[in-house]
């Protein structure tokens, strides 16, 4: 691996080493592409192939996943014989345009390398490829920042990574098919799940499903799983408080009517609560650099691309999540597709493949039956007390969001100057949705120059590529 | 809450580095996954939080060691005093920080156990 002050050229940096930016990195390595893949993790797979670390020397890594075989192709092919450079525990801050060598452009790649002892390194290459998934998408309501409640994704992250179950009694909640394996792990694993409260229908994308035999035998899989564990599947209903004193012990959860207001609730003893309403991409890289955006079928701001996964700024691809949340196995294939594509634009000689474009395309529709299946209705904001923190970092009450629209603020930025959710350590990335939602507003696509915290020695404008300490 | 052991998983020996110090003490601790994946994890370390320790099996981040130990939140915020600790668990929420050998505001789901680590909560 190269070390700190490496500036040499690549031709392909690939940020985010999950499903897409895996198979990208293979196909643009297999058509001759220098290629470097960059990753925050320690590990490739990214969150859909988090598994533990080699300490546990586990002989079924894949036991919690769903096609983990398709992690060990991908990470064989990225082997020491690949070519391709992996660089793990870098995190991305930011990415900018500048002159490449022979007047073409080029990207620069800002990175801190290392979870504690972080040190800055600038990866140059002379194309981008935006993979860098997405995280739950979370709404706010009474207790949500008590210890024990978990983001979906968040129970699923310890389980898969660190083989630790988040409680022993377990409430899932929130909507989409996601929540399915959620639970399924957790009951695997040994945790009581009470119950999988899905606040839209349970069957809502039954159609679709119905039109994808893999993905009919994987919710078969599931359902019989949590059968087996006797677990109940519950559409209609939300937990719509959590309760304890210190860390959480118990949950409301109401049946909701079709626009989620709450009928009377009921409690639930539980110790962890994993809760997650879809996925946000994680676009900011792609909009650091001026890519356009366009509205996904549910409103999130996803970057636009063509049919090679190019976006509207030339030398930048994006895939996977970022393009429209569609899951691992459509992020794969637009790995593929990007990772052809970076290859063909500079030259290099590619197949034609045209079943990829199908699989896309079938795949995509997929995904987006998906978005039309499980909705966010309004009636969240009901579940909110003036008391309820709506941004966790700065702790904004509800009650001060509601202050802030009567002095006027009827847009995010300005409930953001005025209230200031949104503004601490995690950027608005956790409570973004919620507000944005709570202003009366589309949502907006990110605005942050700097993707992850950073010293201001940092930023202070040291020589990229050197150390400053 | 419930407190007994689930009953379809045999109470662990003390010393297996799945369930460490906190289980030996009659903490609350959730089941450990290992027997999905046929773990047979390396002998764990230790590290040390306000001075009791706690085992950690080599690659787990110090949330994951914290919560197998039986704890679940490690700092409080500055202005309501609440308790926080793991919550995104991938990095974006920065609920978990955690101050390790003095240094603050590390995210514990990112950061990696090393043998002697210090934790400090409050």
């Amino acid at each position: 691996m190269a070390g700190c002050g490496d500036v040499s050229m690549k031709d392909l940096a690939i940020v985010g080493a999950g499903p897409a930016g895996m198979a990208a990195a293979v196909a643009a390595s297999g058509a001759g592409l220098s290629v470097v893949l960059i990753d925050s993790a320690q590990r490739l797979g990214g969150q859909y192939f988090r598994h533990p670390p080699e300490g546990f020397h586990a002989r079924r890594p894949g036991a919690l996943h769903h096609g983990f075989a398709r992690f060990t192709r991908l990470s064989d092919a990225l082997g020491p014989g690949s070519g391709v450079e992996v660089r793990l525990a870098h995190r991305v801050w930011a990415v900018e345009k500048v002159a490449g060598e022979a007047g073409d452009g080029a990207v620069a790649v800002h990175c801190l390398v290392g979870a504690r002892d972080e040190r800055r390194e600038t990866v140059l290459a002379r194309r981008l490829l935006v993979a860098t998934g997405a995280h739950d998408r979370s709404l706010p309501f009474p207790g949500w920042d008590l210890p024990g409640v978990f983001t979906a994704g968040g129970a699923q992250a310890l389980l898969k990574g660190d083989l630790v179950v988040a409680g022993r009694t377990v409430v899932v909640a929130g909507t989409g098919p996601f929540l399915l394996p959620v639970a399924a792990g957790l009951a695997a694993a040994g945790a009581r799940v009470a119950g999988v409260f899905e606040a839209n229908g349970r069957f809502g994308l039954a159609p679709a499903v119905l039109a994808h035999p893999g993905k009919l035998a994987e919710a078969a899989g599931y359902g019989y799983r949590l059968a087996r564990h006797g677990v109940p599947y519950i559409g209609g209903h939300a937990v719509i408080a959590a309760h304890g004193q210190g860390e959480l012990t118990h949950v409301t959860v109401a049946r909701l009517d079709r626009h989620w207001d709450p009928g009377p609730g009921r409690t639930i003893e539980c110790d962890a609560l994993a809760v997650g309403y879809g996925f946000v991409p994680q676009i900011e890289l792609a909009t650091q650099l001026g890519c356009a955006t366009r509205a996904a079928r549910d409103g999130t701001p996803v970057v636009a691309v063509d049919d090679g996964m190019r976006t509207s700024v030339p030398g930048v691809y994006a895939a996977g999540e970022p393009t429209g949340v569609g899951g691992a196995e459509l992020a794969e294939v637009e790995g593929w597709i990007a990772g052809r594509a970076a290859a063909a634009d500079l030259g290099g000689t590619v197949r034609p493949a045209p079943g990829l474009p199908r699989k896309r395309a079938r795949l995509s529709a997929f995904g987006r039956a998906l978005q039309d299946a499980y909705p966010v209705r309004d009636g969240w904001k009901g579940w909110l007390r003036d008391d309820t923190p709506v941004c966790r970092c700065e702790e904004v009450p509800y009650a001060r969001i509601k202050e802030a629209r009567v002095l006027g603020a009827v847009d995010a930025r300005s409930l953001k100057l005025l209230a200031r959710p949104g503004m601490g350590w995690c950027q608005g990335r956790v409570c973004g949705y919620a507000v944005s939602c709570l202003a009366g507003e589309d949502q907006q696509a990110p605005r942050r120059p700097i993707a992850q915290p950073v010293r201001l020695g940092d930023l202070a404008g040291d020589p990229p590529g050197e150390d400053p300490r | 809450m419930t407190t007994s052991q689930h009953p379809e998983r045999p109470r662990p020996a003390a010393g297996d580095p799945l369930h460490g110090e906190a289980e030996r003490s009659g903490v609350t601790q959730p089941p450990h996954a290992g027997h999905v994946v046929r773990a047979r994890p390396e002998p764990g370390f230790e590290i040390s939080v306000d001075g009791r320790p706690a085992t950690a099996v080599p690659g787990q981040t110090l949330g994951a060691v914290l919560y197998a130990n039986g704890i679940r939140s490690w700092r409080t915020t500055r202005i309501g005093g609440r308790p926080r600790g793991l919550f995104c668990g991938i990095g974006v929420c920065f609920d978990c920080l955690v101050t390790v050998n003095g240094e603050a505001s590390l995210r514990a789901c990112q950061t990696e156990a090393l043998p002697g680590d210090e934790v400090t909560t409050g």
